[in-house]
């Protein structure tokens, strides 16, 4: 990505009026919003039993994302902290309930009454510091501590983020695991730099003890698992490796020889070595009875 | 904003230790019809606190809920359509909502609470 938002402004001023709007016109961002929120609530694997479940859309934005759940029949609410997006989203007419809230002050949310929470391209805002009071560890402490008690026992947490570098994604998995979450990074696409998401997938309860992290798309639409794939290159060694004859210093039968020595014994007399005087023994090959 | 959201807020303002439920300051009161669904209220039921419900759908001007909650009601259509009728249709549009403890403000502005925290409160 050639410029991140992230880096121009805090979020609640990168997305005024302008840039709300230009945001929700915009049929590609559209498409890609619904796409990575169809992708979230897959991830989020709620139980398929046709009740309507009561999730939360954290940086809802203009509410594209809260479209899907809608479309799925779940009630939600929607949290973001720019207010041009969510006069947007009123616009728009979303069914959610949406709320002027930062997420790195904390969710005032009762406890263990949330069935799930999404939020697609959000939380890598938390990791700038956009006010001197801003400290990206403890908002990003008080977020996730904050959604953990308001998730209810085994619900999950999808994240779709964009992080920068890798201490980021560490920090922003770190303070994750230290909220009590278990679970861990989804990478679909790996290997395109253009299609590659990521999505950080987070599990609160007992049922977390054995939840395992559900595998990235590949190319082919199919599953694929890239923690496998670096575990075998890292752990076993390839057959081809092991065939390979091995490298033996090459052995000159003839030895060095006398200019050699000579080079040699001129080089440690420069350095001022006590070096034996050459006599015509210098260099000599011994005689084959020795 | 809907009561079901209201029913789930509470004061995030540091040292409350107890900020639910918000008080409510209607403005602007709106009606929305809205589907039901029956299984949805069911589950919602037991998360819901009843009386903070029933409190906030009377500071909205609807006054149809029982005092009492009790899960054997949900048997009943009618108290399942008002049940639904206070926790999904009814909109406060236009107040505020007021911490329990502190008393702070939390100003609605079109349907959206302002739960935007001063430095000094988080």
């Amino acid at each position: 990505m050639a410029s991140r938002p992230e880096s121009i402004a805090p979020p609640e001023i990168f997305y005024d009026d302008v840039e709300a709007r230009k945001y929700t016109s915009s049929s590609r961002i559209v498409q890609i919003q619904a796409e990575l929120s169809e992708r979230a609530l897959e991830l989020l694997a709620l139980p398929e039993d046709g009740v309507p479940k009561l999730l939360l859309d954290i940086g809802c934005g203009s509410g594209l994302s809260g479209e899907t759940l809608s479309e799925d029949g779940h009630h939600w609410i929607g949290l973001d902290i720019s207010p041009s997006m969510l006069n947007i989203a009123v616009e728009r007419e979303v069914e959610g309930d949406l709320l002027l809230a930062d997420m790195g002050q904390g969710l005032g949310i009762r406890p263990g009454v949330i069935d799930g929470a999404i939020s697609i391209s959000a939380v890598q805002w938390l990791c700038n510091a956009d006010k001197s009071s801003h400290n990206p560890r403890l908002r990003l402490k008080a977020f996730f501590t904050s959604l953990y008690k308001c998730l209810s026992n085994g619900a999950r947490a999808v994240f779709q983020v964009y992080p920068e570098n890798i201490d980021q994604r560490e920090l922003i998995l770190n303070a994750a695991m230290r909220a009590g979450f278990a679970g861990g990074i989804v990478v679909d696409f790996p290997h395109s730099s253009k299609k590659r998401k990521e999505f950080l997938v987070l599990t609160c309860g007992q049922r977390s003890m054995n939840a395992s992290v559900p595998n990235g798309k590949d190319e082919d639409g199919e599953s694929c698992s890239d923690d496998d794939m670096e575990e075998d290159e890292n752990q076993t060694v390839c057959i081809s490796d092991r065939h390979r004859p091995r490298k033996r210093p090459k052995t000159n039968k003839s030895g060095k020889g006398r200019e050699w020595i000579m080079r040699k014994k001129d080089q440690m007399k420069r350095r001022g070595n006590v070096v034996p005087p050459n006599t015509k023994y210098t260099g000599r090959k011994r005689k084959d009875r020795f | 904003m809907r009561l079901l959201t209201h029913n789930m807020l509470s004061s995030n303002i540091k040292g409350v230790t107890n900020g639910f439920p918000l008080r409510i300051e209607a403005v602007k009161v709106e009606e929305k019809t809205v589907e039901m669904n029956t299984d949805f209220l069911k589950n919602m039921f037991v998360k819901i606190d009843w009386k903070v419900l029933v409190e906030a759908s009377r500071t909205l001007g609807y006054a149809e809920l029982p005092e009492e909650g009790d899960s054997s009601f949900l048997e009943s259509d009618e108290f399942l359509s008002r049940f639904h009728h206070a926790l999904l249709e009814l909109h406060l549009e236009e107040g505020a909502l007021i911490c329990p403890e502190t008393g702070r403000r939390f100003p609605v502005t079109k349907g959206i609470p302002n739960m935007l925290l001063h430095e000094d409160e988080v």
